[in-house]
């Protein structure tokens, strides 16, 4: 009966969503006071039933209910409960559930959250994201329904969750990750409510940028759960590999960068109005993008479940409409939002604007790099596949074209700012990267190395230009007055310093070897020496293993001991490497078993030295620490406290 | 100047700037980074270009799979029951690399038509096959019946 219930809820959850969709917008065009006074009850109605939903399908998977056909698929008696749950969204159907449930709770969140909003334009921004729901909850319950059963017939076993996906990481991946996919729709549905209205000020930014900094925070740690997770999982110690579906969750990581520094403008000064708008437009549609391209099978990976053709054409002509729907318009509607401000080359609003240039271009050409195989194959010109080496050659000068101009920015003012000021506050750092930068590579490596130097540079610059801004307002007022906001762009752009620290160094000082090893070979990778003490039969919970042991030693001391296995899983029959780290702040060690050889008496092991490749996922979380720190500001809080003030006051005064 | 003129100027040269970088930097990027597809019958009938990356894809043959005994250098034939391409690489293959199942290898055609590959995908779980090996496999076999 329950998995009927689930299904049930759905669809209640659907006719709310529809409600949702039509009644308040209807009422904010005519004044009806009573319609428009239905959203937050009707969006928290349909929270409640989508979560029924998914509770009644993790309940399915937790019982082994192998009538259920999803969970006949995805799941197996043997797996330990908390993997069994987990299993609910590691397929196609149960993940849209899962989507439906984050994009219906920032829904209700917004509702309860946002009772200060003026009623029209809250009751817009809710019946916007009862459209997207609508979108998705018909998608769920048309094309790919969760709750189909198998009677009669129906298994003794499930045929077990893809090894690859049983896995700690894949239990926090894909909700974060999906967090910040839907949390977009929230920046797009007030961008579009603004449109509407014809009303854009700075008190709207200030509504947006919360929910924006949130989604963006919640995607940027999924992106490197994600990231993490390959490195450990995929067993051959790679991070990032410009795989479409990275680019598909990275191209909206990329466009709500921008939109979040367009947002502070906006809020600001009162400009880039209109491209605030885009900006959120654009970056809701990439998500939308990303779902197509990872749920439409066009795609080959882990992450494509599913190669339903019907599937596919229903997201690509749901992309087509939100996305035709909102350029159509803002074409008719921008002109109304338009900002009449001036500003001065030398400003913080130039800085910002180079900011959003670099990101748009970026995102463009990964998303033009993500496509392209796509396109020629669609065009019957040849299967082409686009490599790392383009996303490298494109995306590394602009990121690095773009840090000299994030160190200015703090110190920065708005309006108006002389050159002459920026050199006088900024030699210091700028000398003192320049030292650092030019020393490392000798100390550290202790050799030349270009790329080295130049990242270090930068990401000196940039860390010493942040702390020195910190230190002058710390100097001139009390670390209590300085706002929230402030914290969180430092923790954020220190952040990007110490990721792009990573990156590079991991990329230049790497030691990889692939080598055929015996028990009782050693073998002395990058100054560490790696012992093959033996060879062992493993049994787990659902698997089989080949499990090596390795000790490491650094000049004669033990630093770890290391068994990497090489699993079958017995349900599907399939093979997964087991990859063993020692993890290390400045280096990690890491050790993955390939193939077995000579019948099993050697086997091919992948020994990697990698330094500072902690620093990625670091940086990454410091962040996502900021975007979320600056949810703490008290303007944010006051601006819901001023009751039901009526927007506009500062319409074209700022 | 009028500021609105001015900060149209302003922003019509990030763009004009930034949009010849961005062009300059994609062709940069494709030239040479981008590979094509080709099935064994295509490489066999010499269609495929030699010095170039491309890929590579179709069935592992069944025992074709010869390992050196000092190194992991491996060779092993990729056929799509048309024409047959031998591929060579050295290192760690992928979990479900097996005789007899799909795989895509990228790498440089040698001049006696051989893959000196540098990357081999297999397919990612047991029902899986990659796409375009799909496709090319039932290609041949449609020439192969005429229809």
């Amino acid at each position: 009966m329950i998995p009927e219930f689930g299904h049930f809820a759905l669809i209640i959850s659907l006719g709310l969503a529809l409600l949702l969709s039509v009644v308040p917008l209807l009422g904010s065009f005519r004044g009806d006071q009573k319609a428009m006074a239905m959203a937050p009850s009707l969006a928290i109605g349909q929270f409640v039933f989508i979560a029924i939903a998914f509770a009644c399908l993790a309940w399915s998977f937790v019982a082994d209910d192998f009538s259920v056909a999803l969970v006949a698929n995805h799941s197996n008696s043997l797996m330990p409960t908390v993997l069994k749950f987990a299993a609910t969204w590691g397929n196609h159907e149960g993940s849209m559930v899962l989507w439906i449930l984050f994009l219906s709770a920032w829904i209700a969140a917004v509702a309860v959250f946002s009772t200060a909003l003026p009623l029209v334009l809250l009751s817009r921004v809710l019946s916007v994201l009862g459209f997207v729901a609508v979108g998705f909850l018909l998608f769920s319950l048309l094309t790919s329904n969760p709750f189909e059963r198998i009677l009669p017939g129906t298994p003794q076993d499930g045929a077990d969750l893809n090894p690859l996906l049983q896995d700690p990481g894949m239990i926090i991946h894909p909700p974060l990750l999906y967090m910040g996919y839907v949390g977009f729709s929230v920046a797009f549905a007030f961008a579009i409510a603004a449109l509407m209205g014809g009303r854009l000020d700075a008190s709207w930014a200030r509504w947006s940028r919360p929910w924006t900094n949130a989604a963006w925070a919640f995607l940027s740690l999924g992106i490197m759960l994600g990231s993490w997770w390959a490195y450990y999982e995929l067993g051959w110690g790679g991070w990032w590999f410009w795989d479409p579906v990275e680019n598909a969750s990275f191209m909206p990581w990329l466009a709500g960068t921008a939109l979040i520094h367009s947002l502070a403008v906006t809020e600001k000064r009162g400009l880039f109005r209109s491209w605030t708008v885009l900006l959120a437009i654009f970056a809701f549609s990439l998500s939308l993008l990303g779902t197509f391209l990872v749920r439409s099978g066009v795609l080959t990976s882990v992450h494509a479940f599913a190669s339903d053709p019907a599937r596919g054409v229903f997201i690509l002509a749901f992309l087509g409409l939100v996305v035709g729907g909102s350029l159509t318009l803002y074409a008719f509607r921008a002109p109304a939002v338009q900002s009449r401000i001036g500003f001065e080359w030398v400003s913080r609003e130039s800085l910002l604007l180079f900011n959003n240039v670099v990101f748009l271009v970026a995102t463009l050409t990964v998303l033009f790099g993500t496509l392209f195989p796509l396109i020629t194959d669609a065009l019957q010109l040849g299967k082409y596949s686009v490599g790392p080496p383009y996303f490298n050659a494109v995306f590394l000068p602009l990121m690095a074209l773009l840090i000299p101009f994030m160190g200015v920015g703090p110190t920065s003012r708005w309006k108006r700012d002389t050159g002459r000021r920026w050199l006088q506050e900024l030699v210091a750092p700028a000398i003192a990267a320049l030292i650092i930068g030019v020393l490392f590579p000798f100390v550290y490596g202790g050799e030349f190395n270009l790329w080295v130097m130049l990242a270090v540079i930068l990401a000196g610059w940039l860390a010493l230009a942040m702390l020195r801004d910190l230190y002058m307002r710390l100097r001139s007022s009390r670390w209590r007055s300085i706002p929230a906001s402030y914290w969180g762009m430092q923790a954020a752009h220190l952040g990007f310093a110490i990721t792009v620290v990573g990156v590079v160094l991991v990329s230049q000082y790497a030691v990889e070897r692939d080598l055929k090893m015996r028990p009782g070979d050693v073998e002395e990778v990058a100054g560490y020496s790696f012992t093959f003490n033996s060879l062992e039969p493993v049994q787990g919970p659902n698997y089989v293993a080949d499990g090596a042991n390795f000790t490491v030693l650094r000049d004669g001391k033990a630093v770890a001991v290391l068994q990497p296995q090489k699993r079958r899983y017995l349900a599907s029959g399939q093979v997964m490497t087991e990859a063993a780290i020692d993890a290390g702040p400045f280096r990690d060690i890491f050790i993955a078993m390939g193939e077995p050889l000579e019948g099993g008496r050697a086997w091919a092991i992948r020994l990697h030295y990698k330094p500072f490749v902690r620093w990625i996922w670091a940086g990454a979380i410091a962040m996502a620490f900021g975007a979320f720190l600056t949810l703490a500001d008290r303007r944010y809080r006051r601006a819901r406290q001023r009751a039901t003030a009526p927007l506009g006051g500062g319409l074209e005064a700022a | 100047m009028h500021p609105v003129r001015k900060q149209r100027l302003i922003l019509v040269c990030f763009i004009v700037v930034f949009s010849t970088l961005a062009v300059g930097l994609v062709t940069y990027g494709l030239r040479g980074n981008i590979n094509l597809f080709f099935p064994p019958a295509e490489i066999a009938a010499g269609l495929a270009p030699t010095g170039q990356p491309i890929r590579l894809g179709g069935m592992v043959v069944e025992g074709s799979v010869r390992r050196d005994p000092e190194s992991l250098r491996v060779e092993f034939d990729v056929t799509d029951y048309q024409a047959t391409v031998t591929a060579v690489y050295t290192g760690i293959l992928p979990d479900l690399f097996s005789e007899g199942e799909g795989v895509v290898a990228a790498g440089v055609l040698d001049e006696n038509g051989v893959l000196q590959a540098t990357e081999v995908l297999a397919k990612h779980d047991e029902n899986y096959m990659p796409p375009e090996v799909a496709e090319a496999l039932s290609q041949a076999h449609d020439e192969a019946t005429g229809s």
